[in-house]
């Protein structure tokens, strides 16, 4: 047992921390366009992504269609069927979940959770963001170019991506490069400011050890990224240098429709090496922060502090190391020495270490919890039950024998759309339910919110559920169309079918959401300053919304960790960051802690870990 | 990959080892009390821009580390040729030496508010890096006028990358650069510009530092 003494000795006044030179804006166009504030840039990083996202889902419709439907849509020829498979893949992972797992909800929530007026670097925020706009505008000009985009598929491998007879070898991939070297250039400049922000401008009280798991989240992905995208920037660059100029880095010297090309004896390989050091850390930079958020998530709707907060912490540490370390995974189909797939099939085996931890901290978190099955908490459980799914194939994968025949099925893209597509999706929307509040004023509306949870759960395990069978079949990926294949039966094409319907209706189902986003910022039931009753600072602001500089004249001073939820003893079963220990009990008070959790856990709630 | 991998491995190490400096032996649940001083909580008693410079050399070395590990996977290619380093590369090494060390004079100098030094120190730094940049330019002129040139062989487009990516580098500085000397010669004090001037000469040594390994990876080109 701990005891404290808490006598006013205990009260700090107001950190005194130097008040950073805000730029305050004065018209309409510098508080909401050309805007320094972190919450203007991440509502802009949001909107940004949101609407070249479902560019990315109109494109997977086009697909599901012509893999349901072969032959029954003109417009889709081979050529456009790749290129649709292209761009969805590449603004589906960059464009839309890094920039808004980072440049979203980091801008958002990182000064607010660590208790800071705004970032430490407003003016290269804003230019992060503007930076990032023209990237996606270039990527989207590459839609109506001669050639149109590139269609190498989103891991661009060299030679194909640039040889004549892959759709958009011209234009096409001279954009989508040159739009990736800029999004990395934005996003150094963002990464900048999240690490940074979170370094040095917590607020007095605020360590390390009381951040709540979403900063930790985001945290750790910026620093993978700011390591990892270089990597991607280079081969850009380099591929860039082969098309246009002629060099011969990654083109090997080969025989195009009966004519030498002027390549000589560059390394395909190398492409590979480069674009999955910093592809398989990007699985993490999406993931991290989606681990981050729904702790949060879990905990504040379980009522109940999160289990083994340091635990998760070290696992985020321990995932951000390995995640650098099992990037052949992606490769081994690729000739490698089998000395080499052994080293990495063990380090993919090792990261599921920390990842299962993790797991188990949620499921433990929510065990005998006081569960409000509120639409953010769905969308968590959701995501629980969903990266499970994923995670537990990619054991399959992650094992040489098993990946070598697999590696080319529809299997592969069942698994990674589960565990990175389907799994951070649902954290964003449980996110955006969750923090809307906060960003409008006003709740979504909770009956719209159920019906967008329950048909996009149940509808993503009709889509990728089958095709793991269709994996297993031998039904190949990026295939326009199947032909006669003897060892496929027929029945696969009407379980493509299936797939194609289910795919269908989740897609269009997102429009309720959407209009949900929509008519909630006019229509939507004021939320107040805390709806959820949460812990963490964004939840204690004067204003809600935010106003510019987050907090009000002083800023707050942090007395605990982010999960006093349910502790026994305190009139409500929530505890602010904020607010200081009891002025009532004189001398000594007692506070719970490690020992006395084995009395506490007969309560149905509360406890700590 | 083994040079990044290193450098990598090293740099997550470090990043741990703070972290977990941070987080060991802390049982958050326990305490709540709030931090007396704002050093105690982990924060570097540094500038934000300083901590920011760190973040953005640790960026750049990940980008120079996976280039020369690019260079040496390539340099295992049957046509790989050794490459003619142009002499003028060591004249502009030592053109680069004396910026850095011109640098470093005039952060002695704004430390002791000096105004004039510092305006001197400042246009001599300049003019030696710009020096160096018109040498590299020289340095491809020689090259090409050689045959050497960008297309002809893989060895000579990474010396034509890597020159080009680091010049680059040393451009972007020169335009911080033109920012601080623009405040010196406009009569800002000494002491308002130390920050400005401190940044920049931790930029010019790595820069520096990028070039010496850069310079010897091209000069140990095996055949």
């Amino acid at each position: 047992m701990t005891y404290v003494a808490h006598d006013e000795s205990d009260f700090v006044r107001p950190a005194e921390v130097a008040e950073p030179e805000l730029y305050h804006p004065k018209t309409f166009i510098g508080k909401y366009i050309w805007s320094q504030d972190a919450k203007v840039i991440a509502v802009q990083y949001g909107i940004t992504a949101i609407a070249v996202g479902l560019v990315a889902l109109a494109l997977s419709g086009i697909m599901r269609l012509q893999l349901g439907f072969p032959h029954s849509f003109s417009f889709i020829t081979p050529a456009t069927y790749l290129q649709y498979v292209t761009m969805h893949g590449m603004i589906m992972v960059i464009y839309l979940l890094t920039a808004l797992f980072l440049g979203g909800f980091g801008n958002y929530l990182i000064p607010l959770m660590v208790g800071a007026r705004d970032m430490v670097f407003p003016y290269v925020n804003m230019v992060s963001y503007w930076v990032y706009l023209f990237a996606v505008l270039l990527l989207m000009a590459s839609l109506f170019v001669p050639g149109g985009p590139t269609g190498a598929g989103w891991t661009l491998y060299p030679p194909q991506a640039i040889l004549p007879g892959t759709p958009g070898a011209n234009w096409g991939i001279i954009l989508m490069l040159v739009s990736l070297a800029f999004f990395i250039i934005g996003f150094t400049m963002g990464g900048l400011n999240y690490v940074v922000t979170v370094l040095q401008a917590r607020t007095r009280g605020m360590t390390m050890m009381r951040l709540p798991l979403t900063v930790w989240g985001i945290f750790m992905a910026t620093i993978l990224a700011l390591l990892a995208f270089p990597a991607l920037f280079v081969s850009a660059i380099m591929m860039t240098l082969d098309q246009a100029l002629g060099t011969s880095f990654f083109m090997p010297a080969l025989v195009s429709k009966g004519e030498h090309l002027g390549y000589n004896g560059g390394s395909p390989i190398l492409f590979q090496h480069l674009f999955w050091f910093f592809g398989h850390p990007e699985v993490y930079i999406v993931a991290l922060p989606a681990f981050g958020i729904v702790s949060d998530l879990i905990s504040v709707n379980a009522r109940k502090n999160i289990f083994g907060y340091r635990m998760m912490v070290w696992a985020i540490l321990a995932i951000g190391g390995l995640s650098f370390v099992v990037w052949a995974h992606h490769m081994y189909v690729s000739g490698m020495n089998p000395y080499f797939g052994f080293f990495f099939a063990t380090t993919t085996l090792i990261i599921a270490i920390p990842t299962a931890l993790k797991v188990y901290n949620w499921v433990l978190t929510l065990w005998r919890g006081d569960i409000h099955l509120t639409v953010p908490m769905l969308f968590a459980i959701g995501f629980v039950f969903t990266f499970i799914n994923g995670g537990l194939t990619g054991l399959f994968l992650g094992n040489v024998p098993v990946d070598i025949p697999l590696s080319g099925t529809m299997f592969v893209v069942a698994h990674f759309h589960m565990v990175m597509a389907v799994s951070p999706i649902l954290v964003v929307f449980g996110a955006i339910y969750h923090w809307y509040p906060k960003i409008t004023g006003r709740m979504l509306n909770d009956t719209m919110g159920k019906f967008h949870f329950w048909v996009t759960f149940l509808g993503t395990y009709a889509i990728y559920y089958p095709m793991h069978y269709l994996g297993f079949l031998g039904v190949p990926r990026r295939y326009y169309a199947m032909g006669t294949t003897a060892f496929i039966p027929e029945s696969a094409q009407t379980l493509n079918e299936a797939i194609t319907i289910a795919a269908l209706i989740v897609g269009a189902v997102q429009v309720v959401f959407i209009w949900n986003l929509i008519w909630s910022y006019w229509n939507g039931k004021p939320s107040g300053g805390n709806p959820w009753r949460a812990t963490t600072l964004e939840w204690q602001t004067t204003d809600t919304p935010p106003k510019h500089g987050n907090f009000g004249p002083t800023l707050p001073v942090v007395y605990r960790w982010a999960y006093d939820y349910s502790v026994p003893g305190a009139p409500e079963d929530f505890i602010p960051q904020n607010q200081p220990p009891s002025r009532k009990t004189k001398g000594l008070e007692k506070v719970p802690d490690a020992s006395d959790l084995g009395t506490a856990a007969v309560k149905p709630q509360g406890g700590h870990s | 990959m083994t040079y990044a991998l290193i450098f990598l491995a090293g740099l997550m190490a470090v990043v741990v080892w703070w972290l977990v400096r941070q987080t060991i032996n802390v049982q958050p649940w326990v305490e709540q009390r709030a931090a007396d001083n704002v050093s105690g909580d982990g924060a570097l008693s540094l500038p934000p821009v300083k901590v920011g410079l760190g973040v953005f050399l640790a960026v750049a070395t990940s980008l120079f580390a996976l280039l020369i590990s690019a260079y040496h996977m390539r340099m295992m290619g049957d046509d790989w040729v050794r490459l003619p380093v142009p002499k003028v590369l060591w004249l502009n090494t030592v053109v680069l030496v004396l910026a850095s060390v011109a640098m470093q004079w005039t952060r002695g100098a704004a430390l002791r508010e000096q105004a004039d030094q510092v305006k001197t120190g400042m246009i001599a730094a300049g003019a030696f890096s710009f020096a160096f940049l018109a040498g590299q330019l020289w340095a491809w002129q020689q090259m090409d006028a050689a045959g050497y040139f960008l297309t002809a062989n893989p060895a000579y487009s990474f010396f034509f990358l890597l020159t080009a990516v680091h010049g680059l580098h040393l451009l972007g500085g020169l335009w911080v650069w033109a920012r601080t000397t623009n405040r010196v010669v406009r009569g800002a004090g000494a002491e308002t510009i130390r920050l400005s001037v401190e940044l920049c000469t931790v930029y010019w040594h790595y820069l520096l530092a990028v070039w010496v390994v850069l310079f010897a990876v091209l000069l140990h080109s095996h055949t």
